[in-house]
């Protein structure tokens, strides 16, 4: 069932740009050449009746409802499948085709009868619709016993199958089909047998089916329906945007008062065309989860019960706390962190409560972690901070790249606009370690799977290089007329150094020079090459020289500054792209201007009232290391879970454990919370207004649902504890704060909320060369000016494999988990992925005794944690490979302190380790929570 | 800070640069880099750390330590 408001066209928008005029019911109507008769009378406001017809998919012809009669022609043809011509005369009522219809509907109905009482469609329901339209209210015909007796299917957690109800118009298998790109669903049977099957019949959870919802929202009965649909009424619906990965997707939140009953994508949503994933679609159940504190809580020491408290109270012990700090140990010994999961408007305040209210620029965000270099690499090489495209560019892309990402786990709604271009012909190479499931998927297979060793992307990039610079695939036009020939020619002699060959390179990657060769001429011959990528790229002690690379990489062959070209970093938050636009980094103001530029300076101290420090903060690793020297000692942390997602666990629970003040602001008591001496109870994406940012630059307004569970949105708290710190702040609304970050922020000059209502979303930059925003950037010229090029010379991590720790671990996401789970494992999402395991090639698992499903130790220099295997061959032999969704897995038990030379962003991606089969996992689960326990008692820092 | 840390970061942000081929551009580009990421205490500890000898940095790092900014 489509949104409740939502006016179905019945077929696609035609993108010819000619038009065709055609007369329908004797008025004349004009469309695009290619629109099919159907659209035309609705464009025209004329609903022709319909069943298997709908304006997300194709025509299909099979429902024989919308039959229309054609001045000139034999019969009556479909108005779906029958495109308009010039002159054509249309008639779309007659006593011939009203008998035609009626005897369509009383077919329908002899297998789907109109006992529509108590059904969770009644009122949206198309066939409801067209039985009323045609006058339809009984059928002459008796019904098949097997429609009548087929089971429901209610295996999938979030809706229903009810065969009963289903009038087999094929809706749903080709929403899986063409939407999501999965192919999950089939019609097993003929005649009136024909039933929707998901995969060999297996169920829906048991089969590929990979719970978008597609099929859900295509169904025009209830035969498919969410399972909230059944216990309320929609009412209302509110536009918002979805919290969770870097898409952004535009969601109709439908209530039943302030009940969320379900999510619909937004037709008009630019990131996501309408569609959705099992995440944002039907994963928002944490919001109203048990679990959710609704009270300040405090406490003197981290070994102390909880005390809950007034907000009043937690506000001013809190600011007492950091002002006692500031005043003993000086104003840099405190910071704070921004959130990726928070609002625009919400992290731009925190670090403005930094570094105005505390006077310090130590301030960060858990972009850190993620994409730090992503920002690093593209200011310096291209001149600005973020991906070059909108996600619709890839549309016209004919070679697509993906590093280091897996879009059908993270980005979801992305990967299946990345597979519909897959599908029309556009050529696929991967670089991965792992064979993600793009390699070879339903109508799709890569054309090179480059899986290289973790932690040789630098070696492989350059040797891509240098297969264009050698072979004379430059686009030399491109480069001597865009970038800067001084770093051109040194960058050209760097990388057509023998060294950087694909057969000097071999034996580093492993990747086979032949595949790296045919890789480099296929982008190189685009004529549309685009480059997608994600923390494969960025975690990595080389990650910043990544980025360059690509960069490099596309300015030679030419591919920036025009659409289905690029360089799209794929953001994992929702809003990590926001976040450091905002200024979260302790060496910049939002913008991207650093904190030593005077002019810039001045302007934010004119405006807030305040001198501003000149110098950068610490980083949050650097905010570790000065709290184990005792020089840092109060922290407040908007929405960030470090000891579950940074790496080497034991490390920052000793940091966290040695400061005096650590303040979480969340949504649940996380495994950081357990460090923390107040609790501020955060506010969901339901619960308040703002913005998020996604990987295209793309503002989208996020819309109150609800009433904050805890009574504050987290704008609000982080705006009472300014107050509480003796600094004057006062928003009545985030469109406050919004023109405030207008007013500071060249990129965001012209973005208000009043346009982002009207336009829907901005991606910026915003302002009054580009009033409606920028689609694609370093159009004619780079954002720097001239594009420079860097020398990405190689040089290997320090982690490696040894005799003692043989295989090198990797770390990702799945696509039903989300990030540290805080969110997905409190949802139905768990009916998929209940655990972190472990992906290991079977001929290692065989050469350790270790079984499908056994129980495994992994230990590396850090530490050790333990899981179960999952013997697969997606890694290859001397990878091991797991998420790290579930607090208990413990996968940053293993991971390492090093990190990018550039950023400090960690790697993540390489951990060099042993695995061991355990046949008694509950010796090492309790000795792993034994060591736990003991860093919760780590000494007081040096010098305190 | 941990010094031996801070070295670490120098000797990989000097590696980075190392490929430049005018090694005293190279040490000014390091040492821009500390100015403009290295939080001040950062930076006055590796510098007291090249004062009492600099142990276990890279030449190239050393002198951009030596370049950068108290």
């Amino acid at each position: 069932m489509y949104a409740t408001d939502h006016h179905d066209l019945g077929t696609p928008e035609s993108p010819g740009a000619a038009t065709v005029t055609v007369e329908i019911d004797g008025r004349p109507v004009t469309v695009a050449a290619g629109t099919s008769l159907m659209r035309a009378a609705a464009l025209a406001g004329t609903d022709i009746p319909k069943l298997c017809a709908t304006d997300t998919l194709k025509a299909f012809g099979s429902c024989r409802l919308c039959l229309v009669e054609i001045e000139g022609r034999k019969g009556t043809p479909a108005s779906c499948t029958t495109e308009v011509a010039p002159g054509m005369k249309i008639r779309t009522d007659s006593a011939q085709l009203r008998k035609l219809r009626r005897n369509v509907v009383e077919l329908y109905v002899s297998e789907h009868p109109l006992d529509c009482d108590g059904c969770p469609a009644d009122g949206h329901c198309e066939l409801q619709d067209a039985a009323a339209a045609t006058g339809v209210t009984d059928s002459r015909y008796s019904r098949a016993a097997a429609a009548a007796e087929a089971p429901c299917d209610s295996s999938n957690p979030y809706f229903v199958f009810d065969p009963s109800l289903c009038i087999v118009c094929s809706r749903c298998l080709r929403a899986c089909d063409e939407t999501q790109g999965t192919f999950a669903l089939t019609i097993d049977g003929r005649g009136l047998a024909s039933r929707v099957v998901a995969s060999q019949d297996d169920g829906f959870l048991a089969s590929e089916c990979v719970s978008c919802g597609a099929c859900v929202e295509a169904c025009p009965t209830a035969a498919l329906h969410e399972k909230p649909l059944a216990g309320g009424r929609v009412d209302r619906s509110v536009v918002t945007t979805c919290g969770y990965c870097g898409v952004g997707c535009s969601l109709n939140a439908e209530l039943d008062g302030d009940e969320v009953l379900r999510m619909v994508p937004a037709r008009a949503g630019k990131a996501n065309q309408g569609h959705a994933c099992v995440k944002g679609r039907f994963a928002w159940g944490y919001a109203t989860h048990p679990d959710r504190v609704q009270r300040p809580m405090i406490r003197a020491k981290i070994t102390d019960p909880w005390r809950e408290v007034s907000w009043e109270e937690a506000f001013r012990h809190t600011a007492g706390e950091f002002r006692r700090i500031q005043s003993t140990h000086g104003r840099d010994s405190v910071g704070g962190i921004t959130s990726s999961r928070c609002t625009n408007e919400e992290t731009f305040l925190v670090q403005k409560l930094v570094r105005a209210a505390l006077g310090s620029n130590n301030v960060d965000t858990c972009a850190r972690v993620c994409h730090s270099p992503t920002g690093y690499g593209l200011k310096h090489t291209l001149g600005e901070s973020a991906g070059t495209q909108a996600f619709t560019s890839v549309m016209q892309a004919d070679v697509i790249l993906v590093i280091g990402a897996s879009p059908t786990d993270g980005h979801p709604v992305f990967a299946s606009q990345l597979k519909r271009r897959l599908r029309q012909g556009a050529k696929l190479i991967v670089v991965d370690p792992r064979a993600i499931d793009l390699v070879r998927t339903p109508h799709i297979e890569a054309a090179h799977h480059l899986q290289l060793r973790p932690g040789t992307n630098v070696a492989v990039v350059n040797a891509l290089a240098h297969v264009v610079v050698t072979e004379g695939l430059v686009r030399e036009n491109y480069v001597a007329a865009r970038c800067e020939p001084e770093s051109w020619r040194a960058w050209r002699d760097f990388v057509a150094a023998p060294r950087n060959s694909p057969e000097a390179m071999e034996p580093v990657t492993g990747v086979p020079a032949a595949a790296i060769r045919a890789a480099a001429r296929l982008y190189a011959a685009g004529p549309n090459s685009a480059i997608y990528y994600g923390l494969g790229v960025t975690e990595h002690s080389q990650g910043t020289t990544m980025v360059m690379g690509i960069a490099n990489l596309a300015m030679a062959t030419g591919n920036l500054g025009r659409e289905g070209v690029g360089v799209n970093p794929l953001r994992g938050q929702n809003n990590v792209q926001g976040s450091c636009d905002m200024g979260s980094f302790p060496h910049e103001f939002s913008g991207y201007r650093h904190v030593s530029d005077a002019p810039t300076r001045a302007l934010f101290e004119a405006a807030w009232g305040v001198p501003l420090a000149s110098e950068p903060g610490l980083r949050i690793p650097n905010m570790f290391e000065a709290a184990l020297d005792g020089s840092f000692r109060a922290l407040y942390i908007q929405g960030e879970d470090f000891v579950q997602s940074d790496p080497n666990t034991a490390h920052v629970v000793s940091a966290l454990s040695a400061m005096e003040c650590v303040v979480v602001q969340d949504l649940f008591l996380n495994e950081t919370a357990r460090y923390a001496h107040v609790f501020l109870p955060g506010s969901s994406f339901l619960e308040k207004d703002g913005t998020f940012t996604n990987a295209e630059r793309r503002i989208s307004r996020v819309r109150k649902v609800k009433e904050p569970l805890a009574g504050l949105a987290d704008w609000e708290i982080t705006q009472r504890l300014a107050q509480a710190l003796g600094y004057d702040m006062h928003y009545a609304h985030p469109a406050d704060i919004m023109a405030e970050i207008a007013r500071l922020t060249p990129t965001f000059r012209g973005v208000t909320y009043a346009k982002l209502d009207a336009l829907g979303s901005i991606q910026w930059p915003c302002n009054d060369k580009a009033p409606e925003g920028t689609p694609t950037m370093h159009v004619g010229e780079f954002v720097r000016g001239k594009g420079k090029f860097y020398l990405t010379e190689y040089v290997p991590t320090s982690e490696r494999s040894n005799d003692r720790y043989p295989l090198l671990l990797t770390t990702g996401r799945i696509l039903s988990q989300y990030n540290v789970g805080a969110q997905t494992r409190r949802t139905a999402n768990l009916a998929w992925h209940r655990e972190d395991r472990l992906e290991i090639h079977p001929d290692d698992a065989e050469t350790r005794g270790i079984r499908d499903n056994d129980w495994v130790g992994i230990t590396s220099r850090a530490g050790e944690t333990v899981m179960r295997a999952d013997l697969t061959a997606r890694v290859t032999r001397g990878v091991v490979y797991t998420t790290f969704h579930f607090p208990e897995s413990g996968a940053n038990l293993v991971t390492t302190e090093n990190s990018d030379w550039a950023t400090n962003c960690p790697e993540y991606k390489v951990t060099a380790v042993q695995v061991v089969k355990v046949l008694q996992p509950d010796d090492w689960k309790a000795r792993i929570a034994a060591q736990r326990a003991e860093r919760r008692r780590a000494p007081a820092p040096a010098g305190g | 800070m941990n010094v031996d840390h801070l070295v670490t970061m120098a000797n990989e942000i000097a590696a980075f640069f190392d490929a430049e081929a005018d090694k005293q551009k190279a040490a000014e580009q390091v040492a821009n880099h500390l100015n403009r990421f290295w939080e001040p205490r950062m930076r006055a500890a590796i510098k007291a750390h090249v004062a009492a000898g600099g142990a276990g940095l890279a030449p190239l790092a050393r002198r951009a330590v030596e370049l950068a900014r108290s």
